[in-house]
């Protein structure tokens, strides 16, 4: 995979909260046997109407956001475990989602397909959402080597936290099950002491 | 110190912890559906391997599946090419599988724990965030995606993070009227939708110790829709007489030996938790939702909160929320018209349920204006309703008895809640689509279910 190092990027805001894997990518979208095209449908109900046309409010088809990174409101991801939904925000082309908070299995999917979630604190989110309010071109910039993110209308920075083993995965493109295969061994030791 | 339920199973199946990282952790058995599965065989002939562990491996088709004229080929040539691809991976894999209309085949959470595969003391994995369900066993038990499904193919192992603990404890006893699904839907109003993310669940108290194995397995399922990674119970004599003689139960000195170690499945009485929550059983009537997440949920003969009671930030997505269901700050939803209802699903497909409905549909007959779909969990299922005789009650009130499968759940078959419609489900989810593009969901238990499949509206069933 490619590897991340830094990022900055124009947003797009999406400042609701609790958006459930239902909205991301909606069962009917399921059906597929390969990880390819669920971008496109990516937020499908509120994106077209039910004649398939473009709703114009909704951001993604606002041409005056674009970018990499989405930023979202708290509790982004809940509900089913479908990893289709990091696969249609992988596959529209965003490398990092903000939030000021995930559900669990997004976000071990997201980070499985190379999509960043990070996590900020309530005020700073507040902060993205007035800036790119003000001024839709505005950047943040994710320094994953030292696990910082920057609004760069404010100039203000946050920590944001990812456990050691995840970001050398990040900063070098490799996956978990590459890590576990070369664990085999253990596996069959485990099994013939406690199964 | 003591340890938690949660805690002893998931130390006893530490494979390794990588440094400032994540848990390897041994999964004793795996359900896959069609879904969340095809990617990640499709990922184990990328990379040239074999499924590691086969037998710890169970297969079968739910979430696409017709839940009329199974015996014939499915119409919608994707969805039945998933189904194909499923069957395809199964055979080439060499793991178990029960395809449509074998008599194991059903709703995978129905299916795990009524054979005995299920078992306490296991960690159990699935594609599919209601894998919390088979917590109700006393297992740690969790949805994963469709990466981790590949790793545990390919390694019987996937990488966690721990999570934390937390206790919720329910004391009293439920009232009469009052079911398992009321209880589940009453705690997740008071948690939040998102109130007990990062954290395993264990449910305890009186209320709880009361609930049949079907109940804690309604009370399970529920977990993940307040955020949680899982939810547990530990096994007692309730869970005990439940598995003992299924299909896939251990035997004779095997039983003697694994009865031995579950009695010592539960929670030292010096052991914390990080987060402990109680309620009160007396508390707990009968639940609807008003809202787009099972965490906006209400007391039947309650008003829904007014947009002052909101706090501020939460304020649009609640209103957007009220909108796309056509309700108004501060109404009550008695009384309101019902076009569709749904009995069925991981949540609600058990034989309990349908004895619920039954017993409160008997001697009466469904609103013409409804639509009802009454779906059982599994073939296992369906032979108890027709062996009890409650076939017979729910055709004499004008219900018709479909096929087993997940169904209007997530309406990835037929059965769609056309848009603009009100369905009152015994489901799990009632977000925006999620029976259908443009449904409205009310999700419920049983008994709500039936009171409205009667009348046509909503109504409170202990009237």
């Amino acid at each position: 995979m490619e590897k991340f190092v830094t990022l900055t990027s124009t947003i797009v805001p999406l400042p609701i909260e609790n958006v459930d894997t239902d909205q991301i990518i909606p069962a009917r979208f399921l059906k597929a046997t390969s990880k390819e095209g669920f971008g496109d449908n990516l937020f499908r109900d509120w994106r077209y109407d039910k004649n398939d046309q473009p709703v114009q409010s909704f951001v993604l088809n606002n041409p005056v956001y674009k970018g990499e990174i989405l930023v979202a409101g708290k509790n982004f991801g809940s509900g089913s475990s479908r990893e289709h939904a990091a696969w249609a925000i992988a596959g529209y082309g965003f490398k990092v989602v903000v939030s000021s908070f995930f559900a669990d299995i997004f976000k071990n999917n997201a980070m499985n397909n190379f999509v960043l979630p990070v996590v900020v604190t309530d005020e700073f989110l507040s902060g993205i959402f007035a800036g790119v309010n003000a001024d839709p071109q505005m950047t943040l910039t994710i320094d994953l080597e030292n696990q910082q993110i920057t609004n760069n209308a404010t100039g203000k920075s946050e920590h944001f936290a990812i456990n050691s083993y995840k970001k050398e995965c990040f900063l070098n493109g490799f996956d978990d099950i590459d890590y576990l295969l070369s664990k085999k061994d253990t596996i069959e030791e485990y099994e013939s002491l406690f199964l | 110190m003591g340890k938690t339920l949660f805690d002893k199973i998931w130390d006893k199946h530490i494979v390794s912890i990588v440094e400032d990282g994540p848990t390897q952790l041994y999964i004793d058995r795996m359900y896959v559906h069609e879904v969340t599965s095809p990617q990640a065989f499709e990922g184990l002939r990328r990379r040239g391997l074999k499924v590691f562990r086969p037998q710890q491996i169970t297969c079968m088709p739910d979430h696409n599946i017709p839940t009329l004229n199974q015996e014939l080929p499915i119409q919608d040539p994707v969805s039945r090419h998933q189904v194909d691809t499923l069957d395809k991976n199964a055979k080439e894999f060499g793991v178990n599988y029960y395809p449509i209309g074998h008599r194991l085949n059903g709703v995978t959470h129905v299916v795990g724990p009524e054979t005995g595969l299920s078992l306490p003391g296991m960690t159990i994995v699935c594609g599919d965030s209601h894998t919390s369900t088979h917590g109700a066993m006393g297992a740690v038990a969790f949805g994963i995606g469709t990466s981790e499904v590949e790793m545990v193919l390919a390694t019987q192992c996937v990488f966690q993070s721990k999570p934390k603990t937390m206790r919720i404890t329910v004391k009293n006893r439920l009232k009469p009227g009052v079911t398992a699904k009321d209880m589940a839907l009453y705690i997740i109003s008071k948690m939040t939708t998102g109130g007990a993310t990062g954290y395993f669940v264990e449910y305890a108290g009186e209320a709880v110790e009361n609930l049949s194995m079907e109940g804690r397995l309604t009370l399970c399922n529920l977990s993940i829709e307040m955020g949680a990674r899982g939810g547990m119970i530990a096994p007692d004599e309730v869970t005990f007489n439940y598995i003992q003689g299924r299909e896939f139960t251990p035997k004779g000195d095997a039983w003697n030996k694994a009865l031995e170690y579950w009695k010592t499945l539960k929670t030292d009485a010096d052991a914390s938790f990080d987060k402990e929550v109680v309620f009160d059983a007396n508390a707990i009537e009968p639940m609807v939702t008003y809202g787009t997440n099972p965490g906006m949920g209400m007391g039947i003969n309650e008003a829904i909160p007014t947009l002052e009671t909101i706090e501020e930030s939460s304020r649009i997505s609640f209103a957007k929320s009220l909108e796309y269901m056509r309700f108004q700050p501060g109404e009550k939803l008695l009384g309101k018209p019902v076009d569709y209802v749904f009995l069925g699903s991981c949540t609600n497909g058990r034989i309990e349920d349908f004895r619920a409905f039954a017993q409160l549909v008997k001697g009466k007959k469904k609103a013409e204006t409804v639509i009802a779909w009454i779906v059982p969990g599994s073939w296992a299922v369906d032979k108890q309703i027709r062996e009890e005789g409650l076939d017979k009650v729910l055709e004499e009130a004008g219900f018709e008895i479909r096929q087993p499968g997940c169904s209007a759940c997530l309406a990835m078959n037929e059965d769609k809640v056309p848009a603009g419609k009100y369905a009152v489900s015994t489901s799990n989810r009632n977000f925006e689509g999620r029976q259908g593009p443009g449904s409205r969901t009310i999700l419920a238990g049983p008994l709500v279910a039936a009171a409205a499949a009667i009348t046509g509206k909503i109504t409170d069933p202990r009237n």
